[in-house]
């Protein structure tokens, strides 16, 4: 059991980074548009060569976040720092940083190859380094064959690639991406998050990903950083988010959860019919269990003296391939999401149980 | 699906517009500019003698070539005009609305008064010479300000900047904003974001405000009529001159033949143009 000041400090030294100085650091950033508060007092920092998701509902401030490194929104208050000097009073074309963006924003007016050739042109990078510099880029992406279309001649996948060269051509020390898998459909879509993410390892660029889609934030990320309605709800691994949330809301976010609410009495839990020994403070208290933490005692109870055991009556069984969802009812009318390895239907009425340890004891 | 019949009655009233009010005063005046004047009487004898007159007499490849000059002119100046007050509108002001109906409202005022308002400007007692004599800058009245091809460029192109500014704001309007913000992510200040991004991107809608701008006052004639004078007579003065005082119709459908041929063939161009231009 992990109280929410513990899950803090967890969280605090997967920051720390091994204490080498972090290649961005954002210190309390706040953004209105007009009288509506976007993002506030948000502090996050991105290691060197890392891969961290922001996460969040459309309207959590991810994007705009994201637009305040990239320099196209100015902060209200706060700073931004790039290896320990200010990022925020520079304009978007004096910053180490690209961006690939939601909807690619290739140049329609440009060959493929002059599109990644467009950074190194700006950037004065000599004449004859440039085609090989290209050529590169584009090998990376698997796109070398396509340097003379144009971008309306390429589907969103190649699209996608094209605007991946064009922005690591340039060698940024961050890379944003905007949703950038947003736009194709469900198979491209898993294949692209794991080209992304060797393609990071092989290049070492720090990546900045922002997405809405949390199996998305866990297959690809080192870290996530959960954003809702503009504040930071958790900054930690997949493992670690999904395994010791700090918060309800992360809980109910990131995976299914049964969320319990009840109260804490001379070091026992109580919820409902539901009673395990805890080490938290007195007062009300929520748990979250996560509904594989839950097995079900047909061949026999384990006997373990921490683990908790319940009757329930089983509502519907829901075949998920690998895993059956069950949804069961307590005798104090609680409903129990139980998730256990497939099988045939199983009785009405069963018993369950679980480890305390499991109950993640988490704010609000 | 619409019957056919339906679909006859609905396109009959403007095809019929098109054959009795366009296509037919061109038959006319193709027809007119072979035919011939004998005796002050219109003779429908088929010859070649007008066109012929067209090519002999210096007078007319002169004012043809003036004309061009003018219009020429009057594209250059209004696309000069026009593309830093599109960019401004569409790319940095905050009022966009205000300015927009600013640059629309002459289009509103008469042509008529329009003209007369250089008149009265540009003329020996007008505004900017008054003004030049009391600063002391100009001693007597500056007459090359009124009648001449300056004052005809000058006017007609406070006339047609509108038609040039229009295309031109539309087309940066429909630039996707995130290709400028992708320019300046890779590294390009504004000034070469424009060049390399919003120019390119615009240059259709320039395209077709530069044709209104050219064909437009190719053919105007009351800008020269009113404040052209004999050096800023045009070819539309020509014409309308032979088809009144002078009675030389066939003369006068002749060279508007011309002219209309070699708007059509520029308009040609331009859609040929128009079509490698664009992207999407």
């Amino acid at each position: 059991m992990i109280s929410p000041a513990q899950t803090a400090t967890d969280s605090g030294t997967a920051e720390k980074t091994g204490g080498v100085e972090p290649l961005l650091s954002i210190r309390s950033i706040a953004k209105r548009f007009g009288s509506t508060a976007v993002l506030h007092d948000v502090s996050l920092q991105v290691a060197q060569g890392e891969l961290l998701t922001v996460l969040g509902e459309s309207g959590s401030g991810k994007t705009t976040l994201l637009r305040l490194i990239a320099g196209f929104e100015q902060a209200d208050g706060g700073e931004i720092f790039m290896e320990g000097e200010r990022l925020d009073p520079l304009p978007p074309y004096r910053r180490r940083v690209n961006t690939v963006f939601q909807h690619y924003a290739l140049f329609p007016h440009l060959s493929v190859f002059e599109n990644v050739a467009y950074g190194l042109r700006v950037r004065k990078v000599a004449r004859t380094e440039i085609p090989q510099r290209v050529e590169k880029a584009l090998a990376l992406v698997k796109m070398s064959e396509y340097t003379r279309r144009a971008p309306s001649q390429l589907s969103g996948g190649q699209q996608q690639r094209i605007a991946l060269a064009r922005a690591l051509v340039n060698q940024p020390k961050l890379l944003l991406l905007d949703e950038p898998l947003s736009a194709l459909d469900a198979n491209l879509r898993r294949q692209m998050q794991l080209e992304l993410k060797s393609l990071q390892r092989e290049v070492g660029i720090s990546f900045v990903f922002v997405t809405h889609d949390q199996e998305e934030a866990m297959a690809l990320s080192d870290r996530i950083a959960l954003l809702r309605s503009g504040e930071l709800e958790q900054v930690a691994t997949p493992r670690e988010i999904y395994s010791r949330p700090a918060t309800a809301y992360t809980a109910r976010f990131i995976g299914q959860t049964n969320l319990m609410r009840g109260r804490i009495t001379n070091g026992v839990a109580d919820c409902g019919t539901l009673k395990w020994r805890c080490s938290g403070p007195d007062g009300p208290a929520t748990f979250s269990l996560r509904p594989e933490s839950i097995r079900l005692c047909d061949a026999g109870s384990s006997g373990k003296a921490d683990f908790v055991r319940f009757r329930a009556v089983i509502r519907s069984q829901t075949f998920g391939g690998a895993t059956d969802l069950l949804e069961t009812a307590c005798p104090d009318g609680g409903v129990v999401l139980v998730r256990i390895a497939s099988r045939g239907n199983i009785q009405r009425d069963c018993e369950f149980e679980f480890c305390a340890d499991d109950a993640i004891l988490v704010r609000g | 699906m619409y019957s056919r019949a339906y679909k006859t009655a609905v396109a009959a009233p403007p095809l019929a517009w098109v054959a009795v009010f366009l296509l037919a005063p061109y038959a006319f005046l193709f027809c007119y500019s072979f035919w011939t004047v004998s005796q002050q009487v219109i003779v429908h004898h088929w010859n070649l003698a007008n066109y012929r007159q067209l090519l002999d007499n210096a007078m007319y490849p002169t004012v043809l070539l003036r004309s061009m000059r003018i219009a020429g002119s009057v594209t250059l100046l209004s696309l000069l005009l026009s593309f830093p007050l599109a960019y401004y509108l569409s790319f940095r002001s905050r009022r966009k609305e205000l300015l927009y109906q600013l640059v629309i409202i002459p289009l509103w005022v008469s042509y008529l008064v329009r003209a007369y308002a250089w008149k009265t400007i540009l003329g020996s007692d007008g505004v900017l010479n008054t003004l030049l004599q009391y600063v002391g800058v100009i001693e007597h009245p500056a007459e090359f300000l009124l009648y001449s091809p300056f004052a005809v460029v000058l006017t007609l192109t406070h006339i047609y900047t509108p038609f040039t500014f229009l295309p031109i704001y539309a087309s940066m309007e429909h630039i996707p904003r995130n290709l400028v913000e992708a320019a300046q992510d890779l590294g390009a200040a504004p000034m070469r974001t424009f060049w390399t991004v919003i120019f390119p991107l615009s240059l259709p809608g320039a395209l077709a405000g530069a044709t209104f701008a050219f064909v437009l006052s190719l053919g105007d004639f009351l800008a020269p009529l009113l404040i052209g004078g004999p050096s800023g007579i045009m070819i539309s003065n020509v014409v309308v001159s032979l088809f009144g005082a002078a009675y030389n119709w066939p003369l006068g459908a002749a060279i508007s033949a011309s002219l209309l041929l070699l708007v059509l063939a520029l308009l040609f161009l331009v859609e040929r143009i128009e079509k490698k231009l664009s992207f999407s």
